[in-house]
């Protein structure tokens, strides 16, 4: 059908769709500087998420009951509702009990939170995945707590769970497209303004995808290396 | 004046859940279709088959949902359709729901016991067959969990056609946020 539509229209000898991408590639400072951003704030909500997911690991774990409860509802809040919900929720909501926050530190808030939550259920089963004869081999052998806690358990553990910090990373990444639905300056919204300024919607938005997409590549990249780096010594031999 | 928050508001938001819905059965339905072809294509032993595949779900898990979104919905114009926010919505969602299905059932694919295929090559089965009775039942048990959790993914993710401007659960919520007595806004 879409190739009737377009014989017919050729025919009448209307003007068929011609792809423009000058304006965009004019433009492109425009666009990386929302690169930057959305780099800066993938990053920073990464690693403030970790903070939270090793928190929230360590209560589900081991925390007592009513704290581990309260991070059981946090969790599952966060996973179940979406994240554009989240960021409403947050840039909307929280100015009615009178907590007003700019877009760019509600976009971070929120990935943060985000984040966190997930975050929380890889590294708990990392934790899991540590069966208890290890641990109490390693204090048979006389192993200091911290020397337990390091090589026992933290060790193995992440890297039984870095694969899927790293893609949570990615997916951390490529969602905060989202924040731009507040106004907050990252990749996305730097694309609607060019968009509004050139009107070339389809070629802007194609460039954006084709950054992403770099973006995405370059980080499981850099993420497999530093994985290949840190974690290369052999488990079963 | 800002409208009160009352029942009539939420009856808006609850009966836009349908629209919700809809787009992920919609969703599903078509990410059902194309995850199997792209599972199968994945696993086949078709070098270009499989080339295809694995770019189709590297350029779909590594770009944004909604990205993918507004390609599709100024795509469509481009392409000749009408610019609809509805089929662009269900177009969009469908490819980025056959990219994660078809990993996801790749892996299913990969993970039931190489000896089944084996046998079913030695009873001289065909492809269809082989797959059909041998294989893909076996993937399906192993693939039940992780296709749920994806489902509950792809729900959450038909919030973003709000921002096309398909009036969906989340877009209901903006517009009762936001009175019309206000017309600025």
């Amino acid at each position: 059908m879409a190739a009737s539509i377009w014989e017919r229209r050729t025919k009448r000898g209307e003007q068929v769709y011609q792809f423009n991408f000058a304006p965009v590639f004019n433009a492109l400072d425009m666009l990386l500087v929302g690169v930057w951003f959305t780099i800066q704030m993938s990053v920073a909500a990464m690693s403030l998420g970790l903070v939270v997911s090793l928190v929230g690991a360590a209560i589900k774990t081991s925390g007592p009951r009513p704290l581990r409860l309260c991070v059981d509802i946090y969790v599952e809040l966060i996973r179940n509702t979406p994240f554009l919900v989240q960021i409403f929720f947050i840039f909307f909501g929280l100015p009615a009990l009178g907590i007003r926050l700019s877009p760019n530190t509600t976009a971070l808030l929120a990935l943060t939170i985000n984040f966190g939550a997930y975050g929380t259920e890889i590294i708990r089963a990392g934790i899991k995945s540590i069966s208890k004869g290890q641990i109490e081999a390693a204090q048979a052998i006389g192993l200091s707590w911290l020397q337990v806690l390091q090589y026992v358990v933290i060790k193995p553990a992440l890297r039984a769970v870095y694969p899927a910090l790293t893609s949570q990373f990615i997916f951390l990444m490529l969602g905060s497209s989202v924040v731009s639905a507040i106004s907050a300056t990252d990749l996305t919204a730097a694309a609607n303004d060019l968009n509004s300024l050139t009107f070339a919607s389809f070629e802007v938005y194609l460039v954006t995808t084709v950054i992403y997409l770099a973006l995405s590549i370059l980080f499981s990249t850099i993420f497999a290396g530093i994985g290949r780096l840190c974690f290369a010594y052999p488990v079963n031999r | 004046m800002i409208r009160e928050f009352g029942t009539n508001e939420v009856i808006y938001i609850v009966l836009a859940l349908r629209w919700t819905i809809a787009l992920s059965l919609i969703a599903f339905a078509g990410g059902a279709v194309g995850g199997l072809a792209i599972a199968l294509m994945r696993v086949s032993r078709l070098g270009v088959a499989r080339l295809f595949a694995v770019g189709f779900i590297r350029v779909f898990q590594g770009t944004p949902l909604l990205m993918q979104l507004f390609i599709v919905y100024f795509g469509l114009n481009i392409i000749g359709l009408p610019t609809n926010a509805w089929l662009a919505a269900a177009v969009a969602l469908a490819l980025h729901a056959a990219a994660f299905l078809g990993e996801i059932w790749r892996g299913s694919i990969q993970a039931v016991p190489s000896g089944q295929g084996e046998a079913a090559d030695a009873l001289a089965y065909g492809y269809v067959t082989r797959m059909k009775d041998v294989i893909l039942p076996q993937a399906a048990r192993i693939a039940a969990a992780p296709t749920t959790g994806f489902l509950v993914q792809l729900i959450k993710s038909t919030s973003l056609a709000s921002i096309i401007g398909f009036t969906e659960l989340t877009r209901a919520a903006r517009s009762s946020a936001t009175p019309p007595s206000n017309p600025f806004w």
